[in-house]
């Protein structure tokens, strides 16, 4: 065994489908993702990863005619059940997504909105609160003189980190990046990885990325998605290195995709 | 060269409603502005008794415009609640096949001519309010409100419905992924960034119901005194050109006042398109979607 002997598994998918009316977006597709692990998921444009991720966090639950077979579980509990607090599930289950959307609002507020919504009215801890996030995303010394500005002042980068601010604001246990750095540029994107490898040892987190060297700086594990199936998932530095299909093979070294 | 004519026709054509505007604008001061000459624009606008036919008359349209103004917020009142909560609920609430009548359904309601809104206050809405408060008559600023409300509905609607459809999905989703449940994501996301637009949608029925006339003349009573009850007969701005421009002479002292009446609501009705392309041009840039 190599040195992460401790695999505690965060959360699964099993067996699982997908539907957009008729379509079959996803086949099949049995995935563990493991407690303070990153896990990527590659695979062309279309291959269904960010429909999965979305799975992750109900976010599918939005669009009309889709329809989920299978079971997705988090720390053992199904989070399709009729009884389960979706609002419960989206808190623990964060979702950075793929172009920065802060609030029109001020930074401030945009790192406090989760705690408000989720009921926590004291001033005191939201101010606490905001500051720690604020500093986990590394980006507390670029705002601390201008929290009252709007969000929208920001750049890219800076807008996406606040993102993941708001985020670990809401203290989550897994946190969903969908192509957190598809719309920045390549020093926001070396900070967004920084900031990810970082955030590993308290989350458990699941990235979605179409650049395969992003996937090999970030993650613990790659899965490889490809038409809607799960073709090959294993640590990182295997599947890169000696990939156990011809299509994983084929795609990591550039023949597609 | 042929495109150069094209370019010139189309032009033309773009321009034409501005020629118009200023033809309006060009009338209203020439046949307005010699009232001026008989009665002081103060007196005009704040005297507090409107007897143009008298001798000598009385040219004080003060109780014309709190007629407006008391049966545009009483409107308001109506049309506010229904139109954006109508526009919340298609937009947020109801399903696809619900949304496909209900729209259709409410635009159809700002099809209706002005005229049969009148009928309906006149047949349905007046003699019910007359029995059931028990009034003189009910021909009075509440049921021209109700009525003029009512009316104003889809305008306040649809532009509202539009403008929740400005805002970007992003927001909607960034809001339940932590944690946010739909009320919370309506009442602190959605709504504040559809504000503006909103209040767009707002004073263009705002002005839409200031600018009315057929309805306001079939329903308001038509009492040219200062309107001190939403329950006694009233005569706004509109409707008083509209009744007394028959009767008057051509180039008399009170076809100038009528004139003139028409350029005072000109200017409110432009002061509130102003705010509102104001307003909408705030709300764009917050959003992003200009600069």
């Amino acid at each position: 065994m190599d040195t992460d002997t401790i695999k505690i598994v965060r959360m699964l998918a099993e067996n699982v489908d997908f539907f957009y009316g008729s379509t079959h977006a996803l086949k099949n597709i049995n995935l563990n993702i493991f407690k303070n692990k990153v896990t990527a998921i590659i695979g062309p444009s279309g291959c269904g990863k960010s429909t999965f991720i979305r799975l992750l966090n109900r976010m599918n639950d939005l669009i009309p005619r889709s329809r989920l077979a299978g079971n997705i579980m988090l720390d053992g509990e199904n989070i399709n059940e009729p009884n389960t607090d979706v609002v419960d599930i989206r808190r623990r289950v964060g979702m950075v997504f793929q172009k920065p959307n802060p609030f029109p609002k001020s930074i401030f507020q945009n790192v406090s909105y989760g705690m408000e919504v989720n009921g926590i009215r004291d001033k005191n801890v939201i101010t606490e609160k905001v500051i720690e996030s604020l500093k986990k995303a590394a980006l507390w010394n670029e705002v601390m003189n201008r929290l009252d500005e709007s969000a929208l002042c920001l750049s890219g980068g800076q807008q996406q980190r606040l993102c993941i601010a708001r985020c670990l604001a809401v203290e989550p246990e897994v946190l969903l990046f969908d192509e957190p750095c598809a719309s920045l540029d390549p020093v926001s994107t070396k900070k967004i990885e920084e900031l990810i490898l970082g955030l590993k040892k308290e989350y458990t987190i699941v990235i979605v990325t179409h650049n395969m060297q992003q996937a090999g700086r970030v993650s613990d594990y790659t899965a490889f998605m490809y038409l809607g199936e799960l073709i090959e998932f294993g640590h990182t530095e295997k599947l890169f290195t000696v990939p156990k299909d011809k299509r994983t093979e084929d795609y990591i070294t550039g023949k597609f995709g | 060269m042929k495109e150069k004519i094209y370019r010139w026709f189309f032009s033309v054509l773009a321009f034409s409603s501005l020629v118009f505007l200023a033809g309006i604008i060009f009338v209203l001061f020439k046949e307005g502005l010699p009232i001026f000459r008989e009665v002081s624009f103060f007196n005009f606008v704040f005297g507090s008794s409107w007897y143009p036919t008298y001798s000598p008359p009385e040219f004080g349209i003060l109780p014309l415009i709190l007629a407006s103004g008391l049966v545009t917020a009483g409107a308001m009142v109506v049309c506010v609640p229904l139109g954006v909560g109508s526009a919340l609920f298609i937009h947020e609430l109801s399903s696809e096949r619900t949304r496909s009548i209900l729209k259709p359904m409410i635009e159809l309601l700002s099809g209706v001519p002005s005229i049969l809104f009148g009928f309906f206050g006149i047949v349905v809405i007046a003699p019910f309010i007359q029995t059931t408060l028990n009034l003189p008559t009910g021909l009075c600023g509440f049921t021209a409100s109700l009525v003029l409300g009512i009316m104003a509905i889809p305008t306040v609607c649809s532009i509202s419905e539009d403008a929740l459809g400005y805002v970007p999905k992003s927001f909607r989703e960034a809001s339940l992924a932590l944690g946010a449940n739909r009320w919370q994501t309506l009442t602190r996301v959605v709504l504040p960034a559809a504000g503006s637009g909103i209040s767009t949608s707002i004073i263009l029925g705002m002005s839409r119901i200031v600018g009315e006339t057929m309805t306001v003349l079939m329903v308001s009573g038509g009492a040219a005194v200062i309107p001190t009850s939403f329950f006694i007969p009233i005569r706004p701005m509109t409707s008083t050109i509209a009744a007394e421009m028959g009767e008057s002479a051509m180039g008399s002292s009170h076809y100038h006042a009528l004139f003139a009446i028409g350029l005072v609501l000109f200017l409110i009705t432009l002061a509130l398109n102003i705010a509102a392309e104001l307003i909408s041009r705030k709300y764009r840039m917050k959003l992003g979607l200009a600069q």
